[in-house]
């Protein structure tokens, strides 16, 4: 069997340049979807959000927003 | 990959706790506080800084007996009324007879309740009869307290690791093992004590908005402890009580009763006009949802646009600002506001939940499962309708049991060929490069619970919807495939998922007649039938492996009426 891929749009959205890639967001979010790239720039690697906030709110430095999933929007 | 994936790691503790929520955090401090020298470990799927349903915090407790506003005969005759008779009220009077002081001691660590110009705490009346919701509305911070708590007591935190199985050896708890869901290590811990604070089963059944992490629970709560508890031989009940909620529609935010009801906000049918008598959440309220619905009374609507603006201005600051804090961003982007007009709900998802209903672990007066040395507490543990405050006080009840039971327990190593068989069921997903996608599976688990063995239920439809899950098991467990830590994570949450759809449907195929209102109401048996109904049911695992149910009598009742005092002493 081979797999396609399914393109989502992402609710999670993180400002680069702001974002100083201190880990926290990855740290906190219940469902474990976000995860730092190569710059060390935090991104939602994983469409499972509960769009529950704590990634947004323990952010120091302000950089993401989390938007309603389209689904629910 | 990462490359420590499949590495094994040891650890050892006298007392274990599998998730860190409300009652997990609550059980690890008082097991503590009750022996500083036992090691007291909590195991945690995400961190606890931030998991469960109280990450953001929470709008007020719903269910605190205060002292001259109720009675605790009075609450457990209310719930034992709202549970319709199923119910061990030994617990629920323990629960009663204990919050204030927890409501006390939440205080004394600087959780913000509403009080009044005496310092006395404000409590509002949702339920039929009594006054027992204690609002918070500057709750916010009730997560990081627990955390900061248990930071201070020298609690050993696993964080990341999700348990996948309790370890037994002659029907003794001896351990857990876990995957790290960012490392993707195996870890085994050995422990005398084994405390389940894993949550309600939230993703049973498929939200109305079709997306699959939208759901009233958090999502990380999958129903991982029902299951892990039934396959180590613990026994279950009241499985077919399952919890459906009035919410808005699209949004898994609490629509009306606790924080509107107390201002005169109500649920409403098109017309304005009041729906339901009294909006507290019970499977009567849905019952009288459900027949609106098949009146043409429907949708039904969260009406608040008759009130003052200053309580349309504070009912909206606490449910934007606390528990669900992106509600306000759903109204923006349907250009909906309260004061505008009525706003649509609906009715939740099907899950598994003792803090909203009843379904759960069959627990004793001291928290304990019918397995020795596994104890379990909060929305997993069959105390019906125990919400926030009983999370708090059986997990306290559940440290201090299972502290006491690690003290005198001899310690007993874990059996290796167990360990070695869930090591290969772990990381099997790995192996299976091409085969389906945990989604596409949990999807489908899901879509049949809703269709098959939601209320209204029938057994005709739920015995086609045993054969699917059957199917699903037989083909499409076996082929589940996964390519990191985090897919591995979500793919064995799949078949705990399925355990628990089969589990409900057996319960709700094994109960004959009609009962909790709507939430197990049967179409082929719509009475309730108090001559042979007044029972429990019980799922457990045959030796053989099979999923069996059966029943036990409902505890004789201590509180027979409202005013009654308990005809014998209760202790713990
Ligand atoms: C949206 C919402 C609003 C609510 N509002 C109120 C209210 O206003 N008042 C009220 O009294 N009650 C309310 N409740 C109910 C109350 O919050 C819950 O009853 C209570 O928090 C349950 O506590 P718990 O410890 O059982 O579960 P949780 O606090 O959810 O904790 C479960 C923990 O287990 C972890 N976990 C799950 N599986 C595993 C695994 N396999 N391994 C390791 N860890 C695992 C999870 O990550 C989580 O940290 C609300 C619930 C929700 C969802
Ligand atoms: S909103 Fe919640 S689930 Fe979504 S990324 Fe942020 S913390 Fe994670
Ligand atoms: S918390 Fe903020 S700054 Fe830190 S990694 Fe995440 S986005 Fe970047």
């Amino acid at each position: 069997m081979t797999s396609v891929t399914k393109r989502t749009s992402p609710n999670v959205i993180v400002d680069r340049d702001k974002c100083i890639g201190c880990d926290i967001c990855v740290q906190v979010c219940p469902m474990g979807i976000l995860a730092m790239d190569k710059e060390k720039k935090a991104y939602m690697k994983y469409n499972e959000c509960w769009y529950c906030l704590p990634c947004e709110v323990d952010c120091p430095v302000d950089a993401i927003t989390v938007e309603i999933p389209y689904l629910v929007r | 990959m990462s490359d420590v994936m499949g590495l094994r790691r040891n650890y050892e503790t006298d007392v274990l706790i599998i998730g860190g929520g409300s009652a997990g955090t609550m059980a690890a401090i008082k097991a503590k506080e009750r022996f500083p020298g036992l090691n007291v470990t909590i195991l945690e799927k995400a961190h606890i800084r931030r998991s469960g349903a109280i990450a953001m915090g929470m709008d007020g407790l719903n269910n605190a007996v205060i002292p001259g506003k109720a009675t605790p005969e009075e609450y457990v005759w209310e719930i034992t009324r709202a549970n319709d008779g199923i119910l061990d009220q030994r617990t629920v009077l323990y629960f009663a007879r204990e919050g204030y002081s927890m409501v006390k001691e939440l205080d004394s660590w600087g959780v913000k309740f509403s009080k009044d110009d005496r310092g006395d705490f404000i409590v509002h009346k949702v339920h039929m009869e009594g006054r027992y919701v204690v609002p918070m509305p500057e709750g916010s911070d009730l997560k990081r307290i627990l955390y900061k708590k248990v930071k201070s007591r020298h609690i050993t935190t696993i964080n990341r690791v999700m348990a996948t199985s309790i370890l037994t050896r002659n029907n003794r708890v001896v351990g857990v093992t876990g995957l790290n869901v960012f490392t993707g290590e195996f870890v085994v811990i050995k422990a005398s004590a084994v405390i389940l604070t894993t949550g309600a089963a939230g993703r049973l059944g498929l939200p109305a908005t079709g997306y699959l992490y939208g759901t009233y629970e958090n999502p990380t709560n999958a129903g991982d402890g029902y299951a892990m508890a039934y396959r180590a031989g613990a026994q279950l009940t009241s499985l077919e009580a399952v919890m459906i909620v009035p919410l808005l529609k699209d949004y898994n935010g609490p629509a009306c009763a606790y924080v509107a009801g107390p201002y005169g906000g109500y649920t409403a049918d098109p017309d304005g006009e009041r729906l339901t008598g009294n909006d507290y959440w019970s499977g009567e309220l849905i019952m009288h949802m459900y027949q609106a619905k098949q009146r043409g009374q429907w949708p039904a609507f969260l009406k608040l646009d008759h009130l003052p603006e200053k309580d349309i201005a504070f009912i909206e600051h606490v449910l934007h600002s606390n528990e669900r804090p992106s509600r306000d961003r759903f109204h923006a982007n349907r250009g909906t506001n309260y004061r505008h007009r009525m706003l649509e709900m609906s009715l939740s998802e099907p899950s598994l939940c003792s803090g909203h209903s009843a379904s759960g672990i069959l627990v004793d007066e001291q928290a304990r499962t019918t397995l020795e040395g596994l104890y379990a507490a909060g929305d997993v543990a069959s105390v019906p309708h125990q919400y926030l405050l009983g999370a708090f006080v059986i997990g306290k009840l559940a440290g201090e049991s299972a502290a006491l039971y690690a003290k005198g327990a001899s310690s007993s190593e874990p059996d290796p060929a167990q360990i070695d068989q869930e090591y290969e069921r772990v990381y099997r997903p790995l192996h299976n490069s091409d085969g389906y996608h945990h989604e596409e599976v949990e999807y489908k688990i899901r879509r049949t619970f809703s269709q098959y063995s939601t209320p209204p239920k029938s057994g005709t439809m739920m015995n086609i919807g045993m054969e699917r899950f059957r199917d699903i098991r037989m083909q499409d467990i076996p082929r589940l495939s996964a390519h990191d830590p985090h897919e591995l994570g979500r793919t064995l949450e799949v078949p705990f998922i399925l355990d628990c759809a089969e589990m409900s449907t057996m319960s709700s195929l094994y109960r004959k007649e009609s009962r909790w209102g709507f939430l197990h109401y049967r179409l082929d048996y719509p009475t309730r039938d108090d001559v042979n109904g007044l029972y429990r049911t019980i799922v457990g695992r045959t030796p053989e492996g099979t999923m069996m149910v059966g029943q036990i009598p409902v505890p004789d009742p201590i509180i027979t009426d409202k005013s009654s005092a308990p005809a014998q002493p209760v202790n713990k």
